[in-house]
């Protein structure tokens, strides 16, 4: 068994004419969490997605636990998926349905367990998130914040060995943006998920991640822990973390 | 829409009609959520369906009497509505009406989830969009539209009835033994068996364009849009066809 728990090797992704990841390479270890920085339409979700198989490289390999993911059929992906949460954007909760059954889904698909187990399982994974008493609520009734959480509750239900993470605090204000990043935290610490997380949030990057990766045009200009990325790090990745613009670059 | 995107889209609903059938008879089915799209496209479509084709009787008797009337065209009321609407006006009328309804639900429904990224969700979680989106929908229409077809069928010649009755002065008994005269097995194989077709059709495009959009709301908007234009011109053209067809069979 590696210490990797990802592994991937020369990715490559294009749309079209535009090539957005030109042959990437990064390990993932088992246990920690690495963020993944980097500007708007660099490329973060696009790496992330690759992870567990939603979309497919041009070029290149991915590797989880020692299996090939990269140009598997989607039904032979589905046995790695189940050890893979990943919480999107939006929070993706199913609209038609409301949050017991949203956090029930996944054990009712993949499970055999009975309804009092899976009541059970849906309260304690609602509680592991600071979320009680919606169970009957639809996921319309819930604010932004909520909603991711109820979403990281879902990701959850399965127990996975890694939580993928795209973009957890856009659109949140800043204590529920904290908030989130605590519980991912304690997630990571507690549970010992190995995580990935895409986001462009300097602050939340810096309290959850363990490594950090700095995507720019298609490649990683950085991969390093914090103490490198300040006392070493790459111009442009000094200009991302303190915020600063273009102009730094023409100067 | 150029020649290359055309056969990409037909390439695409012939790939997602074959993998809805593999799915289809794979286990485990999933009989609770055929019910409840049976309900949702079935059950909530009777009010339409059952205006279009009333109406679309009615006015098959009177245009029929007052075109011919030197005939004595009204004594035979019963065999005009009756196989006009079974062969043809029954399936075509209610698959464009209620194909409009349930194919733009479809794509509305299935494009809102692709955009907010719920099926990658799906995907994410390792359950199979096809067989728990599509599958539901594609079983309830090949059930609910030949169901709505017969009842919308038998709505028809009711309304020619009526009209034959009250306007025209035809005894009931004898419209009815007209219409039960001139009925054959093969019309009503004939129309029904062209509602499995459009079915299919409507479901399969419906489903395709909500799993394909794009672009956020004007994405969706613009997929159904496209659901019930292509779905109502498959519907007219295949049903020139299917009669042929079934003209040949029977």
């Amino acid at each position: 068994m590696t210490d990797a728990l990802f592994e991937i090797r020369g990715l490559q992704k294009s749309y079209g004419e535009r090539r957005v990841l030109d042959g990437i390479d990064f390990d993932v270890r088992r246990g920690e969490c690495l963020v993944i920085l980097g500007r708007s339409g660099t490329g973060k979700s696009v790496t992330l997605r690759q992870l567990n198989g939603l979309e497919t490289p041009d070029g290149g390999e991915v590797r989880f636990d020692g299996t090939v993911v990269s140009g598997l059929e989607e039904h032979d992906l589905y046995p790695i998926r189940r050890r893979i949460g990943m919480l999107f954007q939006g929070g993706a909760l199913f609209d038609s349905l409301d949050i017991f059954d949203n956090v029930a889904f996944p054990l009712r698909e993949h499970t055999a367990m009975s309804e009092e187990e899976i009541e059970a399982t849906v309260e304690a994974k609602l509680a592991l998130v600071g979320l009680e008493g919606v169970e009957d609520k639809m996921p319309s009734d819930l604010s932004g914040g909520m909603k991711k959480r109820a979403a990281l509750a879902r990701s959850l239900a399965l127990d996975p060995e890694a939580m993928l993470f795209d973009e957890p605090t856009t659109g949140l204000d800043p204590i529920t943006s904290a908030t989130i990043g605590r519980l991912i935290h304690s997630i990571q610490a507690n549970l010992g998920v190995t995580s990935v997380v895409v986001t462009h949030d300097v602050a939340l990057a810096r309290r959850i991640g363990d490594r950090l990766a700095f995507l720019d045009e298609g490649r990683f200009l950085f991969l390093g822990d914090w103490q490198e990325a300040d006392a070493s790090g790459p111009r442009q990745l000094a200009d991302f973390l303190a915020g600063r613009e273009e102009v730094a670059h023409a100067a | 829409m150029n020649l290359r995107q055309i056969l990409e889209e037909a390439g695409g609903l012939a790939i997602l009609g074959a993998q809805a059938f593999r799915a289809m008879f794979s286990r485990p089915f999933e009989a609770r959520l055929c019910l409840a799209q049976m309900e949702q496209i079935g059950v909530r479509s009777l009010g339409v369906a059952g205006i279009t084709t009333i109406f679309t009787g009615m006015v098959l008797a009177l245009q029929t009497a007052y075109s011919l009337p030197a005939i004595g065209v009204k004594y035979y009321l019963g065999t005009v509505v009756s196989k006009s609407l079974v062969r043809e006006l029954g399936p075509v009328l209610t698959a464009l009406i209620v194909g409009g309804r349930i194919g733009a639900g479809m794509t509305a429904e299935l494009g809102t989830m692709k955009v907010t990224e719920q099926i990658d969700a799906l995907r994410a979680m390792a359950v199979d969009p096809v067989k728990k989106l599509v599958v539901p929908k594609l079983v309830a229409t090949l059930i609910m539209l030949p169901a709505l077809t017969i009842l919308g069928d038998a709505l028809g010649i009711l309304g020619g009835l009526l009209v034959a009755v009250i306007q025209l002065k035809v005894a009931p008994a004898f419209y009815l033994n007209d219409v039960f005269d001139a009925l054959t097995l093969a019309d009503v194989f004939s129309g029904v068996g062209k509602t499995f077709f459009f079915a299919y059709f409507i479901a399969i495009i419906g489903c395709y364009n909500g799993l394909t959009s794009k672009g956020g709301a004007d994405g969706v908007g613009r997929a159904t849009t496209n659901t019930v234009v292509l779905s109502s011109i498959l519907v007219l053209v295949s049903d020139t066809l299917l009669t042929k067809l079934f003209y040949l069979l029977t």
